[in-house]
């Protein structure tokens, strides 16, 4: 019987997963936005999940939502990769440091 | 039933495989493949939720445009991967440990008798037939939540122009039109009316 907390679970190992991969890639711009990406998707499967179970449809529209500013997102973020690339040559995160912060 | 059950777990287990591929390797372009296998197979657990307008945009929004746009970008720059990758194994430990912390904690929240149990949520029972999840999603969105849905298009308005916005560029070498001095051009500059005597007939 596949209850509430099996989907719940799917969701928090996948957001365990993509934190981690946060951890291992920060060097690498490109993996970065991948793994909000899969946050994004671990979230979402929360919110379909609840959804079903709690019969509100609620939640499969915030999933639309989510999926409409994840896009924007990921389009905006390549697009200064792609800026940052033409600029710098690099898209190592360790060498972009103008700003001394 | 448990053809429920094996599709669960085996879409479960391809995504998380998916998803720990994307994170471990080296080449950029298998982790955007990796990442459209998990985003597939997210969409097919969402099909077992029978939430099927949203896995349908999830495959056609994200596998169809947003990894694509994923994978034109990390074809086209030519990137020096082996700086990339230092560190790696230096910060393994430590988010491994924080993953396993975070993981730890989730079960514990999610697995404690009573919370998300069977008895605290009620396995709902499948739909009808001739129900549309597509329907239902559209009736809320355009009534409910028609403002929101209205800003949703704008953000992709903003987003649209600040991605051409960002990447425009002017090249020395090119050559491009003006449409403005085209539309402005005046007969002077094009046509030249000379004087001249007719020529003789040839060959005669």
């Amino acid at each position: 019987m596949l209850t509430l907390a099996h989907f719940l679970t799917l969701g928090a190992l996948l957001f365990c997963l993509s934190v981690t991969g946060i951890f291992l890639n920060r060097k690498n711009v490109i993996i970065l936005l991948m793994c909000i990406e899969l946050m994004l998707l671990a979230v979402n499967m929360n919110f379909v999940a609840f959804s079903r179970f709690l019969g509100n449809m609620d939640g499969q529209v915030f999933v639309f939502f989510i999926l409409t500013v994840a896009a924007a997102e990921a389009a905006i973020g390549l697009a200064i990769l792609v800026v940052l690339f033409r600029n710098r040559q690099t898209i190592n995160v360790a060498e972009l440091d103008d700003l001394k912060g | 039933m448990p053809i429920y059950e094996i599709v669960f777990y085996f879409f479960s287990l391809v995504m998380l495989g998916a998803a720990l591929m994307v994170i471990t390797v080296r080449n950029p372009v298998y982790a955007a493949l990796s990442l459209v296998l998990a985003f597939f197979s997210a969409s097919a657990i969402w099909l077992l939720l029978e939430v099927e307008f949203l896995a349908i945009i999830l495959i056609l929004v994200y596998v169809g445009a947003v990894m694509v746009l994923f994978l034109f970008v990390v074809m086209m720059l030519d990137i020096n991967l082996e700086p990339l990758k230092e560190g790696f194994m230096r910060y393994l430990p430590a988010g491994v440990v924080v993953a396993l912390l975070m993981a730890t904690e989730f079960m514990l929240v999610l697995w404690t008798k009573g919370r998300f149990d069977t008895q605290a949520f009620p396995v709902p029972a499948p739909n009808p037939d001739g129900y549309s999840n597509t329907k239902a999603v559209g009736e809320l969105l355009y009534t409910n939540y028609l403002l929101a849905f209205e800003v949703a298009g704008v953000v992709l308005l903003v987003a649209i122009i600040a991605a051409v916005a960002l990447t425009l560029r002017q090249r020395s070498g090119s050559r491009r039109q003006n449409p403005a001095m085209q539309v402005r051009v005046r007969r002077e500059e094009r046509v030249r009316l000379v004087q001249m005597d007719s020529e003789p007939r040839q060959g005669s």
